[in-house]
């Protein structure tokens, strides 16, 4: 798929772990402010190739990645890559919504307090537009101080995405954001996603295929550490090109 | 790994369907041979019995397509899957409209009977040959998954184009020579028109098998 302004371009990416290969020669560019499905079956190396683009894996011990990654035309395996700025700018969501024990204003401005931002007035804006964003405002702006953890699961993942952007991400990363919550909860999850890739370019992990198919404008299919098929979401659903793909995709593998 | 058989219930539940769907194609089969029959013989029961066919096609066309519904709403399909299903559920009002036109055909042949027959009357019967056979292959084509013999349907549709419009002069001729047998030389062409239309829908349902086969969407139709 020829994509014209990628957000995100990768090339010829290897990653090990120790002698094992985890991601095979995966070339892919990431359409800017569009949501991009990343599905295959487990240990393909999804996770993996999400937390490429923050550079996340970088802790792991025997880590090798060879290739390129580019964001926004800049190599972020460069030498003097500013990790600080890469995680500002390449936020990641996670299974389970981790919401630190702290009260909802504070998750929120938890970012921004750590970048420097003491401004009380700054921070009050910050909690606004982040959470309006997230479409929690009206309903939390008098419980601004209650405890992150009394909230619903749902309000949870809600509040750890307005977490993200209360810092000013460009990418949003979402490695199965969905999978503890509810059809209804995951529903209004994905229409939040909808809303926000009108400012923002993210790629989402996903088991569910009907999700990759509602929620997503581009899909990724990954098998063994190897980009099988990458293609308009519509297509790869309705008419994939690749067996491998079509066996995935219509449950008779995995 | 291949998962064999992960999909066991649902592979079997397609196969019932696409049986299903081929079973209503030769039962309208059988609706040209006897509407014919009827036509040949001037045989009112065999023109009954072609009206009773076509309730069974409305049958299969309600069944397949709640099926059809019921399995879009509990296998979530995708690709071919979700392809097939779409494509059957064209094919089966397709079918379900030839069903009509063999009727609309039949209750014509019923008027022509006890009529003297015209020179031209073996014309009918030609071409309705020519229309079962093509419903033939088609129905072969789904089974075969022959995208070739798709395509030779739908140029055959073109012979059946040119019949109509030879049976149409055919038909003028009669009538200025004999216009005391204008009315059935009319009735005539009637049948020979709603025949041809029978074959426009064999040719939507080719286009149809086409899409399932590659998920292209294409006038195959020139
Ligand atoms: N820290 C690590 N050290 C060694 N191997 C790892 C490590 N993390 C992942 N792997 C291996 O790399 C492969 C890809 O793992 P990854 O977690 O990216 O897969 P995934 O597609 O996200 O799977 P899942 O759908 O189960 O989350 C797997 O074989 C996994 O065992
Ligand atoms: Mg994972």
């Amino acid at each position: 798929m020829i994509i014209e302004k990628p957000k995100i371009k990768v090339e010829n990416l290897d990653l090990y772990y120790g002698s094992f290969q985890a991601l095979k020669k995966v070339t892919i560019s990431i359409e800017e402010k569009k949501i991009t499905s990343i599905i295959g079956p487990s240990g393909c190396g999804k996770s993996t190739l999400l937390r490429v683009f923050n550079r996340m894996n970088d802790l792991v011990e025997g880590i090798r990645i060879e290739g390129l990654v580019e964001i926004d035309g800049e190599n972020i395996y460069a030498k003097d890559t500013n990790m600080v700025a890469l995680r500002k700018k390449v936020g990641m969501v996670f299974q389970r919504p981790n919401p630190f024990p702290l009260s909802i204003y504070d998750n929120v401005i938890y970012g921004p307090r750590v970048h420097g931002e003491r401004n009380r007035k700054k921070l009050d804006e910050i909690v606004e537009k982040s959470l309006r964003a997230v479409l929690l405002f009206d309903e939390l702006k008098d419980k601004l101080d209650r405890s992150a953890l009394s909230l619903s699961l749902e309000s949870q993942q809600r509040l750890c995405i307005s977490r993200l952007l209360a810092v000013q991400p460009d990418v949003i990363l979402l490695d199965e954001p969905c999978s503890a919550l509810d059809p209804m909860a995951t529903l209004k999850i994905e229409e939040l996603l909808q809303v926000l890739k009108n400012d923002y370019t993210i790629l989402i992990v996903t088991h569910n295929m009907q999700q990759a198919a509602r929620a997503s404008d581009n899909t990724f299919y990954m098998l063994l550490g190897e980009m099988i098929e990458y293609g308009p979401t519509e297509q790869v659903f309705t008419n994939p090109k690749d067996k491998r793909t079509e066996d995935y995709i219509t449950g008779r593998f995995g | 790994m291949i998962n064999e058989g992960i999909r066991a219930t649902f592979d079997q539940e397609l196969k019932e369907l696409s049986d299903q769907v081929m079973a209503m194609g030769i039962t309208v089969m059988e609706m040209i041979k006897k509407s014919m029959n009827a036509f040949n013989k001037s045989d009112e029961k065999l023109a009954q019995e072609v009206i009773k066919l076509d309730d069974r096609v409305d049958k299969y066309n309600q069944d397949i397509e709640t099926k059809c519904v019921q399995l879009l709403a509990t296998q979530q399909p995708m690709a071919k899957d979700l392809r097939i299903i779409a494509s059957t559920m064209r094919i089966i009002s397709d079918i379900e409209r030839m069903g009509d036109y063999m009727v609309d055909v039949t209750k014509f042949a019923r008027r022509l009977m006890g009529k003297p027959k015209l020179a031209s009357a073996g014309d009918v019967p030609k071409m309705a040959e020519l229309v079962e056979k093509m419903l033939q292959e088609t129905l072969d084509a789904i089974s075969k998954k022959d995208l070739e013999l798709i395509t030779k349907v739908v140029e055959d549709d073109e012979n059946v184009d040119a019949a109509l419009r030879n049976m149409f002069d055919t038909a003028m001729l009669e009538i200025e020579k004999r216009p005391l047998s204008a009315r059935e030389a009319i009735y005539q062409l009637f049948m020979a028109r709603y025949l041809e239309r029978v074959a426009d829908h064999i040719t939507n349902v080719c286009e149809r098998v086409y899409y399932m086969e590659t998920g292209e969407l294409k006038e195959l139709h020139v």
